[in-house]
């Protein structure tokens, strides 16, 4: 890659916000190198942004003086960073063995019905993004779901309408 | 005395114990006993002595581990504990119950492993779902730097401790100790090669015990009540009480903190409630989604690392996933085959490749399309992503259940070849 592409690549960095710079000089107080921070850069991004833009990742990859191919290999490998746009609430629905056992795909094909997207996909309206995670840990209240930070338990197609229902009116 | 070590304070209906209330349940007494003068080697002994085995899944000792960390004045002076808290293994829940219902007790825990090795530095590796840890987690620290037992100095002993905690960012990779340490590093979350071991050479290179949270829960108790009681708690061979758990269509579903050694039957029957009315056993996962099934035959086998071994699985994380005779065994083996291709770190071929080839099998079984051939493959595969052929034990682990669902669950395999559909579908 030539200089020239080098730095056009830089220049679109976004400059990170004085909220986000704080939180980030923060836990480089916590670790012996920069480059130990990188994911938290990029959840403390996803935080205030909602998801991990191109320019966020260069703002940040700029900010750490890391390389940015390294930064996106730890972006693109961890499931909880979003590199693309999401809903206000992201759903992550387990359909792991002990859900799947009590019954999580019929629960899986509510959803799917109430809200029309599959896994990977945002409702029209931006609400709600639904994406598999693997076991939540909660197997003895399968199944289970979170919503934003929130889990929900012992699922059946009444409760999902009213979580559903709940986050539409926050 | 307390029969129930891990568990004594914890009480789903109510926050945690705040400091002082854990404090007046004998809490952090351990911590005042190595102020009065144990040496990091009489805890080491006293560790070792208590015959405490890892309880994050291989059942290493505990003491034994510690043993291999550097000590003396040319060892590297920078030293690092880390608690395993990336609870992701498929049906596995005990580590969340000890976290979220009494989160002083693992800070205690992390105390004593931290000086036993002289590390400066611990880091809590959690999970980022388990933001209800994260949060009670971060208050019990708050209030152990206020009260001396984490900083600088700690109760005089000239011993400093800083406990730091990590929020990850999924992928069950993360719970192989070396892919965490890369994780922690910020770095992608493939395993190392080992050797060496991270007791060696670990965090940023440096001296690094990795333990599983409950491991770390059992240590205020042998600190504070002695091995004479550790040694009387346990039922079987091997010491000490264990988190327990059963999910799946059982009566009532759940975790129980119980001895080592008692009757599985005791466990699923008992504590479980046995089977959901109109549902027969038809086999188990003893603890989590890699490990051997075990069949009803093996009901009275008991909670014992080795007792379990000697069928050929094991207890591993000890939390329990039944089938019942209504659910598809092959629906149930490829659900895990599903998630371990998915949760593959993609470095080695034989996992990032083969698990997805295995994954695809049982799709089309499901769909009615598998062939004698395929069977073959599967079989080819338990052997082709056994141990010693993979980077990590990821493959190895998938291969548990793969290998023993093939072996006890044979005619439903063939039923979905020849009926060309799954019968469990009405």
């Amino acid at each position: 890659m030539s200089q020239q592409v080098i730095a056009s690549t830089a220049n679109k960095a976004r400059k990170l916000s004085v909220q986000e710079i704080a939180e980030i000089e923060h836990e480089m107080t916590l670790y012996p190198d920069k480059r130990a921070v990188g994911l938290e850069a990029l959840k403390i991004v996803q935080k205030h942004q909602g998801w991990v833009s191109d320019e966020s990742l260069l703002g940040i990859a700029k900010y750490l003086d890391i390389p940015a191919a390294d930064l996106e290999g730890v972006a693109t490998f961890f499931n909880l960073v979003y590199r693309q746009k999401v809903g206000k609430n992201v759903i992550l629905f387990c359909d792991s063995v002990s859900c799947w056992i009590m019954g999580c795909e019929s629960i899986k094909g509510h959803i799917k019905e109430q809200l029309a997207i599959d896994y990977g996909e945002t409702t029209q309206d931006g609400d709600f993004t639904l994406i598999p995670v693997p076991c939540l840990g909660d197997c003895d209240r399968a199944p289970v779901m979170m919503v934003g930070p929130d889990l929900h338990r012992n699922l059946t197609p009444e409760k999902i309408d009213s979580i559903i229902a709940d986050y539409k009116n926050k | 005395m307390v029969a129930n070590p891990l568990t004594k304070n914890i009480d789903m209906s109510r926050p945690p114990l705040d400091i002082a209330a854990y404090e007046a349940n004998d809490g952090y007494q351990s911590v005042h006993a190595i102020a009065k003068g144990l040496s990091p080697e009489d805890v080491l002994e006293l560790v070792k002595g208590s015959g405490l085995k890892g309880r994050g899944g291989a059942g290493f000792p505990t003491g034994l581990k510690w043993s291999f960390v550097p000590r003396g004045d040319n060892s590297p002076k920078q030293k690092y504990l880390v608690v395993n808290a990336d609870e992701m293994e498929p049906g596995t829940f005990k580590d969340r119950l000890l976290m979220e219902g009494d989160p002083h007790l693992m800070l205690e825990g992390m105390i004593i492993a931290a000086y036993t090795i002289q590390a400066s530095k611990a880091y809590i590796f959690l999970r980022g779902e388990y933001t209800v840890s994260d949060q009670a987690l971060r208050k019990a620290i708050k209030e152990a730097y206020e009260k001396g037992y984490i900083g600088k100095n700690i109760l005089g002993t000239g011993f400093d401790l800083d406990i730091i905690m990590h929020t990850s960012a999924g992928r069950y990779i993360c719970g192989e100790e070396t892919a965490l340490l890369n994780a922690l590093e910020g770095k992608r979350a493939n395993p190392r090669a080992k050797p060496p071991f991270p007791q060696v050479s670990g965090l940023w290179g440096k001296p690094t015990i990795v333990n599983n949270v409950e491991t770390i829960c059992n240590l205020p108790g042998i600190l504070t009540y002695g091995n004479d009681w550790y040694h009387g708690l346990t039922k079987g061979n091997d010491h000490g009480t264990k988190l327990f758990g059963v999910s799946g269509k059982v009566k009532t579903p759940g975790c129980w903190e119980l001895p080592l050694g008692l009757p599985i039957r005791e466990l699923l029957e008992g504590y479980a409630g046995g089977m959901q009315d109109g549902l027969e056993l038809k086999g188990f996962l003893p603890g989590g989604g890699s490990t051997d099934f075990m069949l009803p035959e093996h009901l009275d086998i008991t909670l014992d690392y080795d007792e379990i071994a000697k069928v050929g699985s094991r207890l591993a994380t000890g939390t329990m996933i039944v089938l019942d005779d209504k659910t598809c065994p092959v629906g149930m083996v490829g659900n895990l085959m599903k998630f371990f291709a998915h949760e593959s770190c993609g470095f080695c071929t034989p996992c990032r490749d083969g698990l997805p080839w295995v994954d695809q099998i049982f799709r089309d079984f499901e769909n009615g399309e598998g062939s004698e051939k395929d069977l073959q493959i599967l079989h080819d595969h338990v052997t082709y992503l056994g141990p010693g052929r993979t980077f990590c034990a990821l493959a190895p682990g998938a291969t548990a259940p793969l290998g023993s669902g093939l072996k006890y669950f044979k005619e439903d395999f063939e039923k979905h070849i020849t009926q060309k559909r799954c019968s469990y579908k009405h």
